[in-house]
């Protein structure tokens, strides 16, 4: 991983770093990638990929609505709101 | 060169839950903006997600119906992206191990019956609504929307046309909306179609660059916006350009596609399996159970509809196509006993009406108890065809039941023979010329020249004459 790719990352999470922390994030990283390198090392012919650690399944709810309308209590703690919208800088795709 | 196109279909289809696929706000559509919004929906810190039962059971539901394989273990992943409609900056969908693998829809266009195979269906959650009026430079989220339960069901490149791709559409609403599973409001954004269409020259195997034309919400205009489409990717490569791979947005208020600024980076959504939720087993007891409870579909209605109404096949595809307007055949032919003069009503009047008044079955103001009745007046000779048709206006205009509405207005087919002989009196005093020309008339030419006085009879009596028995009088006196 070069620093530029942990730009990449970043801009994708519209998280702004510096030049710095992007060359101290992808030292990190690298050194975190020498560990998944290893554990690919291991023979796992047969082994079923698991899709989360807990050996649990899913519970599923029943379909009711159990919330209430707390909108003002959300809006209270957000920057900019108007017509009980939140308000954000404008996005047009 | 000729052309060939390529189309393939997405869809998004909302569940019709009562609740939120990971959160219980509802799904009330409508709703006063982030009214429906609870802290699970907004991605507050600390909330944890879990999973609706019965939106898992309705996109068992709708695997079954399309004979696909149901994933006995699925798998939540993240799709992570940018995007303020998306609080918790990934959309919880499937990926690897989605619910629903494989299976087919069957279309009909003209004479030709088509299959299109369905790739996989996997569950989702919906995002909240961006909406860019000015709000002073600035653009207004209600997240209402986000986490209500999608199934999005992906096809095959299966289609040709832009015809086909609208049969299927119309396939699809009809089955989900048969199903139960989803409402079929589609101005509500019930289904929404994203679009994939590339042209490649006739008998070329290789696909050609595709453009995804997405949030298409009306059958008429989805045909209209494919067209288009063809049209501007086969004009691109006629004048020696090339198509770019890109997004097209469909603007339901001016009926047309518009590029989206085009991504700088390629889509990088860097899925894994969602930490928060555990993987979703379900056992063959589950999905059999769920068999056993699936409702009749419109192919297996159709087929019932020509074996125990003798319906020909056109028919019983129209007519159960839509699960409003078959429900409503059926009351209706249930109580008068007739299913063809039946048929002939809800596609002929009931259908001309509602497409003039752009409405649909479901809130016509004609209900299958009084068209029944109507038919049932037809049959037992208190009012003829034509007179009918004055009762339904008077039906679809709210005016009472279908007796009352005969009664009041006087309707009642004359059938009594002094009435209808003193009519026919009048008419031959009236037209001592005609009555002549009959008389000397060969006897072939005589049954087309009775139409002349079946029809001023018929206007003496404003129209509500027994036409068999002024037929038969008629015959008799002027042949004396």
């Amino acid at each position: 991983m070069e620093p530029s790719d942990i730009q990449n990352i970043a801009h994708l999470a519209r998280i702004d770093i510096n030049a710095s922390v992007a060359e101290e994030t992808a030292t990190s990283i690298n050194d975190v990638l020498k560990l998944v390198d290893q554990l690919k090392s291991v023979d796992t012919e047969g082994v079923t990929p698991m899709a989360h650690p807990l050996d649990a399944i899913q519970r599923l709810r029943a379909d009711e609505v159990s919330e209430h309308d707390v909108r003002d209590k959300f809006l209270g703690i957000a920057p900019e709101t108007e017509d009980g919208l939140y308000l954000v800088p404008k996005v047009i795709d | 060169m000729e052309w060939e196109t390529v189309i393939g279909l997405e869809i998004h289809v909302q569940l019709a839950t009562n609740s939120k696929i990971f959160s219980g706000s509802s799904t009330a559509f409508g709703a006063a903006p982030n009214t429906q919004a609870s802290a699970i929906d907004l991605a507050m810190p600390g909330t944890l997600p879990v999973v609706n039962a019965q939106a898992y059971k309705f996109a068992t539901m709708f695997g079954l119906a399309i004979d696909a394989e149901i994933n006995k273990h699925s798998v939540f992943e993240r799709k992570n992206y940018f995007y303020p409609d998306l609080p918790k900056g990934y959309q919880t969908t499937q990926l690897e191990k989605p619910i629903v693998v494989g299976g087919h829809v069957d279309i009909r266009v003209g004479e030709e019956e088509k299959r299109i195979r369905v790739h996989h269906a996997h569950l989702e959650e919906d995002a909240g609504k961006s909406l860019h009026e000015d709000y002073h430079g600035m653009s207004g989220i209600d997240l209402n929307r986000a986490g209500t339960p999608l199934i999005e069901v992906v096809t095959e490149p299966d289609m040709r046309s832009g015809e086909e791709a609208v049969a299927f559409a119309r396939k699809l609403h009809s089955v989900v909306t048969s199903l139960g599973i989803c409402d079929g409001e589609m101005s509500q954004g019930s289904m929404r179609f994203d679009v994939n269409i590339s042209i490649r020259p006739k008998g070329e195997q290789k696909l050609g660059t595709r453009t995804e034309t997405k949030n298409l919400n009306s059958f008429r205009f989805m045909e209209r916006c494919i067209e288009q489409e063809i049209e501007r990717q086969i004009d691109l490569l006629e004048s020696g350009g090339s198509v770019v791979q890109e997004t097209r947005l469909y603007d339901g208020d001016t009926h047309s596609a518009r590029s989206m600024r085009s991504k700088e980076e390629a889509n990088d959504y860097r899925y894994f399996p969602c930490p928060d939720l555990l993987p979703v087993v379900i056992d063959e007891a589950y999905i059999s159970d769920i068999r056993q409870q699936l409702p009749e579909l419109p192919s297996a209605r159709q087929t019932r509809f020509e074996t125990d109404y003798k319906l020909s096949s056109y028919d019983a595809e129209l007519l159960s196509t839509d699960l409003n307007t078959a429900n409503f055949f059926e009351a209706a032919t249930e109580q008068c006993g007739d299913p063809k003069l039946t048929a002939n009503w809800i596609m002929g009047e009931v259908s001309a009406r509602l497409n003039a008044n752009d409405t649909h079955i479901g809130d016509a103001p004609i209900s299958a108890a009084d068209l029944a009745q109507l038919i049932a007046r037809i049959k037992d000779g208190t009012i003829s065809n034509k007179i009918a048709k004055t009762v339904f206006d008077a039906l679809w205009n709210k005016e009472g039941d279908v007796d009352r509405i005969i009664e009041a207005k006087g309707l009642k087919q004359v059938s009594d023979s002094g009435t209808l002989e003193k009519i026919v009196d009048e008419v031959i005093a009236n037209n001592a010329q005609q009555v002549e020309n009959y008389r000397n008339a060969p006897a072939e030419k005589r049954p087309k020249m009775l139409g002349f006085f079946v029809g001023q009879s018929m206007k003496l009596s404003k129209g509500q004459a027994n036409p068999q028995q002024l037929n038969k009088i008629l015959q008799e006196k002027l042949e004396k």
